[in-house]
């Protein structure tokens, strides 16, 4: 469905992306997932043809982006990241005025917004700017599917929205999806890579990696540790300098790391950092082996300490 | 395609909480009270007499400036000092200074001089404040020549009479000049800038970003952009020609057709010239103040306040870059003059040509910037 070989954009003088090769199939829901600036609304506005890449090509449905723009135009839905509807046409009108220009009709298409307009009805006279974060990216979405696209573009559609709304809104892609929808979804939440048919993990306008989920989970070949204590900013400080430590970060209310290989077993590392810690009067110490997550894979694949987790969100 | 957006515009113009009364209110509001205010007439100069006659002939010099209905006497003195104390505390525009021997040298000699000072820190009260003045003087001086000759059995020596006579413009109201020019500036106002702010606030919006996915094409996305605000300037339009006519029984001699045709040319020049700063700005700040900038250029460049044969070379050779030139002489002759169409060829090919200019160069930087 999607084709990208070689594409590359530098604006003045940021590389935003390099050499990205992608291949989206058919009706799979394909993640792109990496911080901000990473380079992901730049490659959605390139397969949207907004945008002329400078080197590279980027077929869609087999029709090259820059030549056939006028017949993508008509087949694919593309939701911004930002809020781009008209605040000041109401719910329904917006809605009307993506369907006439689409020539099309809400009801010739409603069953497949039906569950998310449903929502938004009761508000259908209310002004698109006064609708909450949740709504307007409900109505965004709408307004995206309204003329039935084989392709959908969905840039960081769950950025600003309460989890219930995010829930829904991944619900609805899937229904999407059975639907024969092809969908290329960009976010900076990893936990919602899990939730993707594949993710291409993006960094500094490179693709890292592009699997599966549970290839990419599966290919994370090193020990992964989970430690926690009663002074958890001391402690990264401590782990920092552990001289056998490898990776260090932050992962919610604990601390993740990776140790250098070396002969002894798991419960002798165990032993030797317990004992360390301990000298360091941290008390309540946890330390134990895990499974890793998508976010580990991708802090592995960039050389991830904690210096360079400030950049990216704080996921769950 | 291009019903909807029209239908689109048109909503959100309506439903927009100032523009809609804006078009109505403004030719209203402006036509009332901007001729008044930017009228060239100058009256109640404030002025001072330093009377060292005090003579009948002073006396009578003093009532006739008095009586012209420009002046307000503020004070007869014999002391230069406190004149010029008067002109520092700016409570006179002039002073006028009469001689000690007034009267009796105008008599004997058949001559005597008079002095005239004015404050120019406001250069067109002063210049105006003097000649209003001097006229009045002449027309004195003119009186007692004539009774001198009466008294003395003479012929008359013939003399000079000027009398200008203004034409199309009889009673020289400055109104009737002031009045094409703001038209042309709701004009330019309405037509030229309101569609490239409008188009610059769905950049900001970031709705633009939307609409460039779907198959709306370029062209009928400005076209949508353009065509309800050239609807709406030419409703003010029509509403000033009413008001003008209402208010000051102003209305074109010429033929109103081609007033609405030189109007049409004019308002595609500026819209090309809207869209071209639409094109280069990114947000409503940036597009007001380019649009400021170019707003007094192209007024003082026009001739609306003075006349373009008194600029110096180059800016009169700037001047032709100024569509509100050619529609000001356009508007003024046909409403005063009542010119025909072939009378201003001259204006209407200096439009065109800037219609095409800004238009294509329109064209070409949005090309350059979107793909």
């Amino acid at each position: 469905m999607i084709q990208v070989e070689h594409i590359e954009k530098k604006y003045a003088k940021v590389n935003a992306l390099q050499n990205i090769s992608l291949h989206v199939n058919k009706g799979e829901i394909f993640g792109i997932i990496g911080p901000d600036g990473s380079g992901k609304t730049t490659l959605f506005r390139i397969l949207s043809t907004v945008l002329l890449a400078d080197k590279g090509k980027a077929c869609i449905n087999g029709w090259d982006v820059v030549k056939d723009y006028r017949i993508i135009r008509n087949h694919i839905g593309y939701m911004p990241g930002r809020f781009s509807l008209y605040q000041d046409l109401s719910v329904e009108e917006n809605l009307q005025f993506f369907a006439s220009i689409f020539k099309t009709s809400i009801e010739s298409n409603y069953y497949l917004i039906k569950d998310i307009y449903q929502q938004l009805e009761p508000f259908k006279k209310r002004r698109a700017g006064a609708l909450s974060g949740g709504m307007k990216q409900k109505l965004a979405l709408c307004c995206a599917l309204i003329h039935k696209p084989d392709l959908l573009f969905l840039d960081e559609p769950t950025t600003g929205v309460d989890p219930v709304s995010r829930k829904e809104l991944w619900d609805m892609l899937k229904r999407l999806k059975s639907e024969g929808v092809t969908i290329l979804v960009s976010t900076s939440y990893m936990d919602e890579a899990a939730r993707c048919d594949r993710i291409a993990l993006m960094m500094k306008g490179k693709f890292l990696i592009a699997d599966t989920p549970s290839n990419i989970v599966n290919q994370y070949n090193e020990k992964l540790w989970a430690v926690s204590s009663d002074a958890m900013a001391k402690l990264l400080i401590d782990l920092k300098n552990y001289p056998f430590i490898k990776n260090y970060y932050a992962f919610g209310d604990l601390h993740h790391i990776t140790m250098q290989a070396n002969s002894k077993s798991d419960i002798e590392l165990q032993h030797d950092l317990h004992e360390y810690l301990e000298k360091l009067k941290h008390q309540e110490l946890f330390i134990s082996n895990i499974k890793a997550s998508i976010e580990d894979c991708f802090m592995a694949l960039t050389g991830g300490s904690s210096d360079t987790l400030h950049t990216t969100k704080n996921y769950e | 395609m291009l019903k909807f957006l029209l239908e689109k515009e048109f909503k959100q113009f309506l439903r927009n909480r100032f523009l809609p009364k804006f078009v109505i209110i403004f030719p209203f509001a402006i036509l009332s009270i901007f001729p008044l205010v930017t009228s060239t007439e100058i009256k109640n100069i404030r002025l001072c007499v330093i009377d060292r006659d005090h003579s009948p002939y002073s006396m009578r010099l003093i009532e006739k400036i008095k009586s012209s209905g420009y002046f307000i006497l503020v004070n007869v003195t014999t002391n230069e000092t406190k004149a010029f104390e008067l002109i520092e505390s700016n409570k006179i525009d002039i002073f006028l200074e009469l001689p000690q021997h007034f009267e009796s040298s105008l008599i004997k000699e058949k001559k005597t001089q008079l002095m005239i000072s004015a404050n120019a820190v406001n250069g067109m009260k002063a210049g105006l404040g003097t000649t209003y003045l001097s006229r009045v003087i002449d027309d004195f001086n003119n009186d007692i020549r004539i009774s001198f000759l009466y008294r003395e059995k003479k012929t008359p020596i013939s003399t000079f009479v000027i009398t200008p006579f203004y034409r199309f413009n009889p009673l020289m109201k400055s109104i009737f000049n002031m009045i094409p020019a703001i038209l042309v500036m709701l004009m330019a106002v309405v037509c030229g800038f309101l569609p490239a702010l409008n188009i610059v606030s769905e950049k900001e919006n970031g709705t633009i970003e939307q609409l460039n996915v779907t198959p709306v094409n370029k062209f009928m996305l400005i076209l949508s952009k353009l065509i309800p605000f050239w609807v709406v300037g030419f409703i003010a339009l029509s509403i000033c020609i009413f008001v003008a006519w209402l208010f000051y029984d102003f209305f074109p001699v010429g033929s109103l057709i081609n007033l609405y045709v030189f109007s049409a040319v004019f308002v595609l020049a500026m819209s090309g010239f809207g869209l071209v700063i639409s094109n280069y700005a990114n947000s409503i700040q940036q597009a007001v103040f380019i649009i400021f900038f170019f707003v007094l250029t192209f007024v003082f460049l026009s001739g609306l306040y003075t006349p373009a044969a008194n600029m110096p070379e180059w800016a009169q050779i700037l001047s032709y870059i100024s569509p509100l030139k050619y529609i000001i002489q356009v508007i003024r002759l046909i409403y005063l003059k009542g010119s025909g169409f072939f009378d201003m060829l001259p204006q209407f090919i200096g439009l065109s040509i800037l219609a095409l200019f800004f238009n294509t160069w329109a064209v070409l930087s949005y090309r350059k910037r979107y793909l």
